[in-house]
């Protein structure tokens, strides 16, 4: 049987690596992915783990690559992914490895400190420069000022009262003391107010503005800075105004007095920033050349990096066993791919150049193995959606394959437009065809890693949408005329067609099929596209809906009951063949497959001749409930008969699935025949490895060994009482659930329907050419409404329905899904071992 | 060239509605063009103007040529705005690669 109808035979298994192998060992099999280890030392702390130190040195190692990382993404440097797949480094290689990064890491780390420190000196000398030059023109203006204050007459009148040495002395005193700096521009206007109040007044500040800002060498940041000068007279003010500046945290400067000395300073200090420019710059080259050069080969590092933790957190797992000097492992694995996991080990040893061969040695265990899907990259999209309700219980018959026909087809009837189908294909087509590429780019966009993982759901999707919708002739809510309608207008009066007095006389005409339809015989394919023009097509159409979604549906159910027997054979439960699945079969036939049978018969029998006196079907089921019968709704002899028969049939039904298995389980019960029913793990032990010596140690004490359950009467009528109950009322209220079919198609229809009439018709109904600028205009609108609303809601909408159809309706007839996933150490996702979350 | 008015995505999404725009509207005039009946709804006629015209066929048929002329200018303006789109999302591709 193929290995999709159901989950993988898995085995349990225990490995026994020399200690020198088991590093190279464990890295091929992490390559190859097909083994799942058990945890051997759950008690024990991470802290105490035998191999906690390399694990350290992994994680200190990865730290060192994120800061290298930060660094070379913030140069824009590009890094380069080329997509390679490097082996795990032996453990030799770690130590090479860790050198590297350390001295790289040292390195960044010298570099940053020193442009930091030479762009603090750049920044002290371009502030100085900017202060030489704009004191320059303050204190030509303090001349001024000083020397007209001496030639005021009213400040002179009040020195004048004072005697002559005293005008000296006062020359002297009016001599002005200053301080230079800059400041951060936002800042001045609180620092001249704080001066001002401090100071009362006796302060004189300039200040002018630096155009070019100025780059803080901690931050990066661009600021905005001024450069101001106080000038003041005696100590006490000077020592103020130096607290003021610091409190501002304004840069002060030495700034030279004489015009001679600032020009010489200005001169240095400019010598001293051109020296400084190319020191920062052969820094920052210096820089960018190690960044390049660490950028080459920083995603192969990360990849071996986290490689090489995988490999010592699953050797962390294994147990150490003194007395042989090995490593024993116990892990789960297909059966089909022993032979595989045989040669990697033997890679793995010869690679690490021991002699002793490593053995693999499998367990009979009671416990319940992993639940293993062997799929491809179409299989698995579909695979992921059953997974999503309960993955299967081992060995359990698998829903998927199913689905893959089964969930398209179901999403179509819902959806059917043949050109919204279109749309849907060519997207998935192209997420398809450039799947490789798609996959390379890495994109992290959740919603697109959805729709990418479901490409092929997609596609499926969009092609048998293509034909419902040419089913129900619906192109954007047009018709398509195929072929020749199969409608012929003729007047039921005269026979002949309708005159012009007839046309003119009435706003709507019914169409006798007995006139109108002459070939007698349906149009070829699909729904005649007559029908879009007449006003009854949504009554006309609800009767054959309606009657294929309940025909899809109790297929579909019959299908899920049909599967259960499958799963019954293989587990050997006879009791539940016996119990529950015949009368399970028997009533889901008797009442709805009597249904179907009904519905395809009256589409045989009765055609449009009979079309006025034709037997209602549901009104006919629920006749059939009541032991009532209406004369009308009879349409063959022995019918009242046949149906009673059925009905009683299917209350026997009832008390068969709800007594029957308890008491005869009890029954054996007494009699010693009762057997717990354990999940088969398939044929172990002795008739595989030849060569490898069997090795029994004491493994048993790491197996959990079930009780066999006590047989509880209570639980078990209970358990079937409900089983009962949900299974016949979940028939009725699951073939009512398909009815949906029905319902979503129809509100598809509508409002693709509303769509045009509202949109693209008032655009199609101006006359004259403004009319083409305005249908340019609309159908861009109609376009995107027709994207965003029709395709991806009503999609997303119709997406939901068909999952839940499947994971209630379908699978509640058979699927037990109590399983749990097999995970397999494996190389391809490291992204759990990474130190990020 | 001098920086596009459309971003790259935009480009993308122009270009494919333009594709839509011409097969759909020129398909649309075609249709027109054959007098079919599915589109007689969509027609700038209405019932009291035929009436008047006496329910003449010769009308609904210039009606019909009429909106599929329309049709086939506004696939003509999509072909231009295909065109445009193209060069937009050239012209960003190429910004692109001389920065980088």
């Amino acid at each position: 049987m193929g290995s999709l109808f159901r989950s993988e035979e898995m085995t349990l298994c225990q490995l026994f690596l020399q200690s020198e192998a088991a590093y190279a060992c464990v890295s091929e099999l992490g390559e190859l992915g097909l083994v799942q280890f058990r945890d051997l030392n759950p008690d024990v702390n991470a802290f105490q783990r035998k191999f906690v130190n390399e694990v350290r040195r992994c994680d200190e190692m990865e730290r060192k690559l994120r800061f290298l990382e930060k660094e070379i993404k913030k140069d824009g440097i590009p890094m380069l992914d080329t997509g390679d797949n490097p082996d795990a480094p032996v453990p030799r290689e770690m130590i090479d490895l860790e050198a590297t990064f350390e001295k790289l890491e040292n390195e960044m780390k010298e570099v940053n400190g020193n442009t930091e420190a030479l762009k603090r000196n750049y920044l002290e000398l371009t502030e100085l420069k900017h202060i030489l030059r704009k004191t320059q023109t303050f204190f030509e203006e303090a001349e001024i000022h000083h020397v007209q204050a001496m030639h005021d007459p009213s400040l002179t009148e009040e020195n004048f009262g004072l005697l002559g040495e005293e005008s000296q002395r006062s020359g002297q005193a009016l001599r002005l003391g200053f301080v230079a700096g800059v400041i951060v521009r936002e800042k001045i206007p609180a620092f001249e107010r704080m001066l001002w109040r401090v100071c009362r007044g006796n302060v004189f500040l300039r200040q002018a503005e630096i155009d070019t800002p100025l780059e803080d060498p901690v931050t990066g940041d661009q600021v905005n800075k001024s450069v101001f000068i106080i000038f003041f007279q005696g100590e006490q003010l000077k020592s103020r105004v130096k607290k003021i500046c610091e409190g501002f945290r304004a840069t002060l400067y030495p700034c030279p007095e004489t015009p001679a000395e600032r020009r010489e300073m200005a001169i240095g200090v400019m010598t001293r920033i051109e020296d400084l420019n190319t020191v920062l710059g052969q820094t920052q080259d210096h820089r960018h050349r190690v960044l390049v050069a660490a950028a080459r080969n920083i995603k192969i590092w990360f990849i071996k990096v986290r490689k090489i933790k995988a490999i010592y957190h699953t050797l962390n797992m294994l147990n150490l066993d003194v007395t042989q000097k090995c490593l024993i492992a116990e892990c789960w694995c297909p059966v089909q791919d022993l032979d595989r996991i045989q040669q990697a080990l033997r890679r793995g040893t010869e690679r690490s150049g021991s002699s002793v061969p490593s053995i693999l040695n499998r367990m009979k265990t009671k416990e319940v193995p992993p639940t293993y899907n062997r799929n491809n990259k179409f299989t698995q999209g579909f695979q992921n959606i059953i997974d999503a309700y309960g993955i299967s219980t081992y060995q359990e018959v698998n829903p998927a394959p199913w689905a893959i026909i089964s969930f398209p087809f179901l999403f179509a009837v819902m959806f059917g437009d043949f050109g919204h189908g279109f749309i849907m294909f060519l997207v998935a087509l192209y997420l398809v065809t450039r799947e490789k590429q798609l996959q390379a780019m890495k994109i992290n966009n959740e919603i697109f890693d959805m729709f990418f993982g479901g490409r092929y759901i997609i596609l499926l999707m969009g092609l048998f949408s293509m034909y419902t919708g040419l089913i129900y002739n619906d192109v954007f809510s047009k018709s398509l005329k195929l072929f020749d309608s199969s409608w012929d207008p003729h007047d039921p009066q005269t026979f002949k067609p309708y005159v012009a007095d007839t046309l003119k006389g009435s706003t709507s005409l019914q169409l006798d099929p007995n006139a109108s339809f002459p070939k007698g015989g349906p149009y070829p394919f699909g729904l005649d596209p007559v029908w879009a023009l007449s006003t009854n097509k949504i009554t006309a159409l609800n009767s054959f809906k309606m009657k294929i979604s309940v025909i899809f549906g109790i297929c579909q159910m019959f299908l899920g009951v049909m599967l259960s027997i499958v799963n019954h054979r293989f587990f050997k439960r006879k009791v539940n063949i016996y119990f529950e699945f015949i009368p399970q079969v028997i009533f889901l036939a008797a009442i709805f497959g009597y249904l179907v049978v009904e519905i395809f018969v009256k589409w045989i029998i009765f055609t449009w001749r009979d079309a006025g006196t034709a037997p209602n079907l549901l009104i006919g089921l629920i006749q059939m409930f009541l032991f009532q019968s209406d004369p009308k709704n009879l349409w063959y002899s022995g019918q009242v008969g046949f149906q009673t028969f059925l009905v009683i049939l299917a209350v026997i039904c009832i008390p068969w699935m709800l007594l029957i298995k308890p008491f005869y389980l009890r029954h054996q019960q007494k009699f010693g025949q009762y057997q717990y029913q354990e999940v088969p793990t398939g044929n172990l032990l002795d008739d595989s490895d030849g060569e490898e010596v069997v090795y029994h140690s004491d493994s048993e004490r790491s197996h959990y060994d079930p009780e066999p359950e006590e047989f509880n009467f209570g639980d078990v009528f209970t358990h079937q009482c409900i089983h009962t109950i949900e299974y016949c009322l979940g028939c009725v209220s699951h073939t009512a659930s398909y009815l949906r079919l029905w319902a979503l198609s129809l509100a598809h229809a509508q409002l693709s329907e509303v769509l045009w009439n509202m949109v693209m018709r008032i655009a199609l109904q101006i006359e004259g050419i403004a009319g083409a600028f305005v249908l340019a205009g609309v159908f861009a609108f109609w376009a995107c409404a027709t994207v965003i609303v029709l395709i991806l809601m009503e999609g997303l909408s119709a997406f939901l329905h068909t999952l839940r159809l499947h994971w209630v309706e379908f699978n509640s007839k058979f699927y037990d899904g109590q399983g749990y996933k097999f995970h397999p150490f494996s190389f391809e996702d490291l992204s759990e071992y990474s130190i990020e979350d | 060239m001098k920086c596009p008015i459309c971003g790259p995505k935009l480009s993308i999404c122009c270009s494919l509605l333009s594709i839509w725009g011409i097969v759909m509207l020129a398909l649309l005039g075609v249709f027109y063009r054959i007098h079919s009946v599915a589109l007689f709804e969509d027609l700038p006629i209405t019932s009291e103007d035929w009436k008047k015209d006496n329910y003449t066929l010769s009308v609904i048929h210039d009606k019909y040529n009429q909106t599929a002329y329309n049709c086939f200018v506004a696939a003509g303006i999509y072909v231009l705005c295909f065109f445009f789109s193209c060069c937009q999302q050239r012209m960003g591709s190429k910004a692109n690669y001389e920065m980088s």
